[in-house]
């Protein structure tokens, strides 16, 4: 979809070489610490910025030149919908739909049911969880290829959280396309086939579930027969007299437990890799650096 | 009341540029427009004169107020009739700004929360108006006294000036309290003002009662420097402290964010809004119908004095020579019409500009992102509202030349004659107009950032316009504006060249902010 995209703006470099590829029919994670060019990424995708350098091809398309045609196929939430202050949210959503070819009335119907949102308000007068759902509904109730979400459920309640990704998951059945940047571990966890981390505009990890946690360390407390001084290849290391705890890679998880069979293990506690250390990992040196 | 002096401070620091700066516009006007009385009509014949044009001229008295005495402090009391409107206005929408729109944005919410009385935000928001009010009160009594008026005379007019303003802060105060959102709180309070402005217009030249039934009409009725009735004051003091009170009532009974009135539901479906131009429709409307609707009232009313002030001109030599100067064509009558045509092609010229910035103001506000994220085309979206911009001023102006054509003409018993000519030259305007509309556009699409800088350009050639003839500047600055390539009609010559030069301007400009919106990034 995306292969060594750059995009400044004035002195600060955006995007630095991002790549990004999604499969047809799969829901992408697309993930990233606060600033680190999603939504910018998700724009350039739009047609709404143009790359500095670097591909980016969108549905067979380019992103730039077949905007029009393009949109037709796709629909897009953005992470802090604005409504106009005196337009209802159902004529947004008609709106939107109109413009993007076309929305499916009964979806539509059947959407502010389960989203529980009252049309008939104006603009000014929605809550910000409710401005979200009038993009989540407008978006849903057309019938598109490809859903470009951008952090879509900010400002939801855990209940209508729930109903996102009820829908989501219907929209993965019905085999459309889904690029979703969260935040929400839980709600990428549970919906995405395939995840991308970017930090400071470059893509650092990119996979399925199963290999990122494969990525991921695992934490071990260990009671030893007699105290050691070091280990090889693992991280955060404590010593406690016989006692020690740290955390290693699944790469180099044999080898460190042969290690530790020779010092004689009397007692071993090991918890499985989280995706959320893995994100935190990505997410500190972000902020670190 | 606990914690309103913290909340004052808020005020005076999110207001500082602001407050000041209105008070000191308002204050210079009072001093202004007796210094040029002064200097127009030197002695008590002429001004006599003047008082019994203008009581022979109802529309004058409408839009202004009535005048008692000839003495120019009285006069300069019936000029500023309409700056009790404007100090209305400002009064109400600083109430508003500082209670519902803080309400309504949730950082009131945000206040709530610390140790802030009830009482707090209402009064913090009603003392810094009033206090306002009051300075300007006295600044203006200052500049009064200090160009040469009588004392007395020149305090009551400023307070009387400043109790109007308060009242108004007292109906911004109860209209904010009762719609749950700002917008239909302003919308409401000034439907209010604008009641008590069309009141006192239809009684003041009646010399009628009706007038004391608004509050707006009050001020004058104090009759600064004539019979100087200090007692009238205290009726909008009263009404004050009744809406005041009202709004307290109110604002106690109600939780945080809710209001009295419902909100206004809007349908829950649209079969009409399809296309990005039924979308720049319901945007710019509202501005298509106030301008248009504002540009005939004004029309009708200065048509009718057109005839009366030329005859109040006829014997003032230098006062005829800046006109005819202005208007560029030697009939007084006509150089009159041409040179107020002139003014309001400034004035439609902010419509607009104001139009084209709808587009910038949606960008920024990441109204645009959503729609063209659609299959809406980028100059598909940008013609849409380019589109208001350039026909939307041609309305208003035709809606000009019509009212004008007419109350023109009636006041020479000509209308067939003068109406084509009016609208004629009313609607040789625009291409000057479609100019400063362009240069918007130009900039929207290749430096939006300083899209701002149009009003700038407006500014410009309005002092260019309004200054350069009177001071008699160098042709070649003069011919910077676009204004000053607009032929003098009615009464001039009508030469093709200018017209199309300025129409051809003005498309080139369009094209060129199309051109740079489609290639530069969105947002």
């Amino acid at each position: 979809m995306v292969s060594g995209l750059h995009k400044s703006f004035g002195r600060t470099h955006a995007l630095n070489g991002l790549d990004l590829t999604v499969g047809t029919g799969e829901v992408h994670g697309f993930l990233g610490p606060n600033g680190s060019g999603k939504s910018t990424t998700i724009r350039v995708l739009l047609g709404l910025l143009k790359a500095d350098a670097g591909s980016a091809r969108l549905l067979g398309g380019d992103p730039w030149n077949d905007a029009t045609t393009l949109h037709r196929r796709l629909a897009y939430v953005p992470g802090d919908v604005t409504l106009w202050p005196n337009l209802s949210g159902g004529e947004v959503i008609d709106l939107l739909g109109r413009l993007r070819g076309g929305l499916n009335k009964t979806r539509r119907a059947e959407l502010l049911e389960r989203f529980d949102l009252d049309p008939r308000k104006k603009g000014r007068a929605y809550s910000k969880g409710n401005r979200q759902k009038v993009g989540l509904v407008a978006a849903l109730a057309s019938d598109v290829e490809l859903l470009i979400l951008d952090e879509p459920t900010s400002g939801l309640d855990p209940l209508m959280e729930e109903v996102f990704r009820e829908c989501i998951q219907e929209e993965k059945r019905r085999g459309r396309t889904v690029l979703l940047s969260s935040h929400i571990l839980a709600e990428v966890e549970l919906l995405c086939d395939r995840v991308s981390i970017i930090r400071s505009g470059q893509t650092v990890e990119t996979g399925t579930l199963a290999e990122l946690r494969h990525l991921s360390r695992t934490s071990i407390t260990a009671e030893l027969a007699t105290p050691i001084t070091d280990l090889p290849d693992v991280h955060d290391l404590h010593v406690d007299g016989t006692r020690v705890r740290f955390q290693v890679d699944a790469d180099h998880l044999d080898a460190v437990l042969k290690h530790l069979s020779h010092a004689g293990v009397r007692g071993l506690v090991s918890q499985p890799p989280t995706l959320e250390e893995l994100f935190k990992r990505h997410y500190e040196v972000a902020a670190r650096s | 009341m606990t914690g309103t002096w913290h909340l004052i401070r808020l005020i005076l620091r999110r207001d500082r540029v602001l407050l000041p700066l209105w008070v000191i516009i308002l204050c210079a006007l009072p001093a202004s427009y007796a210094a040029s009385y002064a200097e127009l009509f030197p002695n008590d014949a002429a001004r006599e004169q003047y008082a019994l044009t203008t009581a022979a001229t109802p529309s004058f008295e409408s839009l202004l107020g009535p005048l008692f005495g000839n003495s120019v402090g009285a006069l300069t009391a019936q000029r500023v009739g309409t700056v009790y409107a404007i100090l209305a206005l400002i009064s109400l929408l600083t109430v508003i700004r500082h209670t519902r729109t803080e309400e309504d944005a949730g950082r009131r919410e945000l206040i709530a929360a610390t140790v802030i009385g009830r009482h707090a935000a209402l009064s913090a928001a009603l003392i810094v108006t009033a206090a306002a009010n009051l300075l300007l009160a006295l600044l203006i009594a200052v500049t009064l006294i200090s160009s040469g008026l009588e004392a007395g005379g020149s305090l009551l007019l400023g307070l009387s000036m400043a109790v109007v303003g308060i009242v108004f802060a007292g109906v911004g105060a109860l209209t904010a309290q009762l719609t749950e959102n700002a917008g239909p709180a302003r919308g409401l309070a000034i439907i209010v003002l604008g009641v008590a402005f069309l009141i006192r217009a239809a009684g003041d030249p009646a010399d009628s009662w009706v007038s004391w039934l608004s509050p707006l009409a009050w001020g004058q009725q104090s009759e600064p420097f004539a019979a100087d009735k200090w007692w009238v004051l205290l009726l909008p003091l009263a009404l004050f402290v009744v809406l005041a009170g009202a709004a307290y009532r109110i604002s106690v009974g109600r939780d945080v964010g809710a209001g009295v009135l419902p909100a206004r539901l809007g349908p829950a479906t649209s079969t009409t809004l399809a296309s990005p131009f039924a979308l720049a429709w319901r945007l710019q409307r509202g501005l298509l119908i106030g301008w248009s609707v504002g540009m005939g009232v004004a029309g009708l009313a200065l048509g009718g004095t057109a005839s009366a002030v030329m005859d109040a001109f006829a014997d003032n030599p230098d006062m005829a020579d800046i006109m005819t100067r202005l208007g560029g064509t030697a009939s007084l009558a006509d150089a009159f019409v041409s040179g107020l045509l002139g003014i309001l092609a400034i004035a439609v010229s902010a419509y607009g500009i104001q139009a084209a910035l709808r587009m910038r103001a949606e960008e920024t506000a990441l109204r645009a992102e959503p729609v063209l994220a659609t299959s809406t085309g980028r100059v598909p979206w940008a013609l849409s509202h380019v589109v208001f911009a350039v026909l939307g001023p041609a309305v208003a102006l035709l809606a000009l030349g019509v009212t004008l054509g007419i109350s023109y003409g009636a006041s020479m018993n000509d209308v067939g004659g003068q109406l084509p000519r009016v609208i004629g030259a009313a609607l040789v305007q625009l291409p000057a107009v479609a100019v400063l509309t362009g240069l918007t556009v130009a900039l929207f699409g290749l430096l939006p950032r300083l899209s701002a800088l149009a009003w700038g350009a407006l500014g410009a050639f309005l002092l260019l316009g309004q200054i350069g003839a009177v001071l008699q500047l160098d042709q070649i600055v003069l011919d910077v504006s676009p204004f000053t390539h607009t032929p003098h009609l009615p009464g001039g010559t009508l030469s093709a060249t200018p017209v199309l030069t300025l129409s051809a301007l003005a498309l080139l400009l369009i094209l060129a902010g199309l051109y740079g919106f489609r290639r530069r990034d969105v947002g």
